[in-house]
């Protein structure tokens, strides 16, 4: 990061002291399985992240892909429509609870304590304790699907009563597992923010953090806000369902449509906590490949922090259609347009840190572009929703789909890889091949584009959304989207392949492979088992 | 390793933080019923019946506005509720301020004496507030015996100040049963 120059020479120093002291009264990881199993290791607990979150991006992918496949010709084909929805909500959810949000927490428990010069997270206990429960969480949720009567088949945002009263019986396994995956996410967050707070090197104050630091600290806090309001809600599902309750259900005097108001509540914060991570990923790259300072440092800290303020005032732009008052409707378009200001200042902010830098352009910078041109169009599709009279046009469209894979991918998706190619050569020693990498980019942007652009069209042109068959104007366009989907599914493949090859016989990579600012480049590659035993220096120079 | 300073006093602020989120999840609920009920936002209509000029609703003749609004007569079936229920009239046309009668039949085809609930509804939600029962079935409950029929007047008026640019609005009825919760309260009581 900018604020932060450490020379070679206390790298030296730093590293001397780390071997003297790891000598001197600190293992090595165990062995075999034990290790990852017990470990409290702030760098492997990331690595059992990231690897999780990759399995699950595959299997949210491949059901993705089985639902291309159904709709790559108009008529029923493949799956029968039960099964469709099924797996529409389950690729929802996988890849939101499962594949995005363990990637950031395990880029957040490696790099964190990394970057603020601390020697594990403050909780490493919990720290075991809150990923192991996500391999149980995701098991129990995956299971529903071979239930009598079915997986959850009511899409991710499970509006009562369609997963009250007309959920399948395996939804309470569903509300379980999200409890679950709740309980892990709240801790993860608690965390990090103590670890934050408590434990950064001395001399390394707030405004010295890395953006990717400060980024994650706003969405722990979301977490924690939000995660309890999500548990709240599926636990007046379970009370519905099985203890005569009826918040949801109007015949007892509650209402379905509190339901979507409680659930949205939850769902928009979720918005920005699967987007937050990806900024700061954003700001360590693309300085690092501009060779510039990040421009307006404090204004990046502060835009983030207004758009996690803003993320509690807008959930209804999602429920436009319900039949909210006009004065409601009125402020939440207004409010949801103001959400565009800060995103625009830090969209300005990156270009601006662009603008006469010696830029270069491998991998970890190609997806950090990508992720500023497609996040930037899926943004402005963003603002056209936020407009009411519009709005009841495209609710429910494939211009929906459109609009939240285009934040999600290019946005989640990119940042996450970006920062596997920025900091694998940190994790395992060695660097990934560019050339694959590159291809990799190349493959990922245009497929992305081939499957999601044309969906715009398709919801303006009113092609529904979560439904397994579709009029005939639809299937050329169609047709394209399902042949981008399996090109973009083979890419990811391709990066699989990529990752493994760079553990296993990548070259060796130095300590400090793109010349970049911050702490965890002063460590060697890879990164020993324990860092920061000794807190490192950190200069008064700031920004 | 260095000793990490203690994080017990975050970790503790950020549980109760979390704590009260739950908590705030729930309180949502009675705030919701609050504020739809001040403003008439979800459909959810009185009732008691409308309580104006200390029990009376009354109406002057010269407020009587020169125009017509179309209610439609609904039903929502209740799959626990075998009853047939249905109104007497499906639409009618009806001028604000002045007072309307129709009913709704009802007939219990089970083989036991059922007590039902109904319970209106009003789209769009945001006219429920100038739709003023004076008379309904739903202000109680009805008690049917096997085979028995039944009509069950509703008297209304529409609110003059009732939108201008609102035409049209249905009112519908789902019934409930209530048999073992009254008998349950009796028993109690």
């Amino acid at each position: 990061m900018s604020s932060i120059t450490v020379d070679g020479q206390h790298n030296g120093s730093i590293e001397g002291h780390n071997h003297h002291h790891t000598d001197a009264g600190h293992h090595g990881p165990a062995k075999g399985i034990s290790r990852w199993l017990f470990t409290t290791n702030h760098k492997d607990i990331g690595t059992l992240y990231l690897w999780l979150s990759f399995i699950l991006f595959l299997v949210g992918g491949v059901m993705a892909l089985a639902v291309r496949a159904e709709l790559f010709k108009p008529g029923l084909q493949l799956l029968d429509p039960n099964l469709y929805n099924q797996l529409v909500t389950m690729h929802g959810l996988i890849m939101i609870f499962g594949a995005v949000m363990p990637a950031f927490t395990g880029l957040a428990n490696w790099m964190i304590p990394l970057m603020i010069g601390a020697p594990d997270m403050a909780l490493p206990r919990m720290n075991n304790w809150s990923f192991w429960i996500l391999p149980f969480a995701f098991t129990i949720l995956a299971s529903t699907l071979f239930m009598d009567g079915g997986g959850p088949n009511f899409g991710w945002t499970f509006y009562a009563p369609l997963s009250t009263t007309y959920g399948p019986k395996s939804t309470d396994f569903f509300i379980f597992s999200v409890h679950l995956m709740g309980m892990s996410s709240i801790m993860g967050a608690i965390n990090i923010i103590a670890t934050i707070f408590n434990l950064r090197a001395p001399g390394m104050t707030m405004m010295k953090l890395p953006l990717f630091v400060w980024t994650w600290l706003i969405t722990a806090f979301l977490l924690i806000a939000v995660m309890p309001v999500l548990a709240g809600a599926v636990t007046m599902m379970l009370m519905d369902r099985h203890f005569g309750t009826s918040f949801f259900d109007a015949g007892g005097g509650g209402d379905p449509v509190m339901f979507q108001h409680i659930f949205w509540f939850f769902g928009h914060p979720e918005v920005y906590i699967i987007i937050l991570p990806s900024f700061g990923i954003i700001s360590e790259i693309i300085p690092t490949f501009s060779r510039k300072r990040l421009f307006g440092y404090a204004s990046m800290v502060y835009a983030t922090a207004s758009i996690a303020i803003v993320s509690f005032s807008v959930w209804a732009h999602h429920m436009f259609t319900t039949g909210l008052a006009l004065g409601a409707q009125l402020y939440f378009m207004f409010a949801t347009m103001i959400v565009a200001v800060p995103t625009g200042v830090k969209i300005f902010n990156w270009v601006a840190t662009m603008f006469k830098g010696a830029l270069s352009f491998e991998t970890p910078m190609l997806f950090c572009l990508g992720f500023l041109v497609m996040f930037t169009c899926g943004g402005f599709s963003g603002l056209m929703l936020s407009i009411i009279p519009a709005d009841f046009q495209y609710h429910d469209t494939y211009f929906v789909v459109a609009h939240f894979h285009y934040v999600l991918i290019p946005g989640a998706i990119f940042g996450a890889i970006a920062a596997v190619y920025y900091w694998l050569p940190k994790w395992c020693g060695h660097m990934y091949s560019e050339t694959l990498g590159k291809i990799h980019f190349w493959l990922s942007a245009i497929s992305l584009n081939l499957t999601f652009f044309p969906m715009h069209f398709l919801g303006l042109a009113g092609m529904p959304r979560r439904i397994p068959d579709y009029a005939l104007q639809f299937a050329d366009f169609n047709k394209i989207v399902s042949i981008g989907s399996f090109i973009f599914g083979a890419a990811q493949v391709l990066f699989l392949y990529i990752v493994i090859k760079t553990i296993r016989s990548g070259a060796p990579a130095p300590a400090n492979p793109w010349n970049a600012k911050g702490l965890e480049w002063t460590v060697p590659s890879p990164a020993p088992y324990h860092t920061f035993s000794t807190p490192p220096m950190i200069p008064a120079e700031t920004h | 390793m260095r000793k990490p300073p203690s994080a017990k006093k975050t970790v503790r602020y950020l549980v109760i933080l979390a704590l009260c989120m739950f908590g705030f999840t729930f309180a949502l609920v009675p705030l919701y019923d609050v504020l739809c009920k001040a403003t008439g936002l979800n459909g959810k209509v009185d009732l008691d019946g409308p309580i104006v000029d200390g029990g009376r609703y009354r109406i002057l003749p010269e407020e009587i506005p020169n125009r017509i609004v179309t209610i439609e007569f609904d039903v929502t079936h209740n799959k626990d509720m075998p009853w047939i229920f249905k109104p007497k009239h499906t639409t009618m046309q009806v001028r604000p301020g002045v007072v309307n009668s129709t009913s709704y039949f009802a007939k219990n085809t089970t083989e036991k004496t059922m007590i039902a609930q109904a319970i209106p509804s009003i789209t769009p939600g945001i006219v429920a507030i100038h739709f003023k029962k004076l008379e309904c079935f739903c202000f109680d409950q009805q008690l049917l015996h096997p085979g028995q029929e039944a009509e069950m007047p509703l008297r209304f008026v529409i609110d003059p100040a009732f939108p201008h640019d609102i035409h049209r609005l249905t009112l519908s009825y789902t019934l409930f049963d209530m048999t073992d919760r009254i008998k349950e309260d009796q028993t109690r009581g």
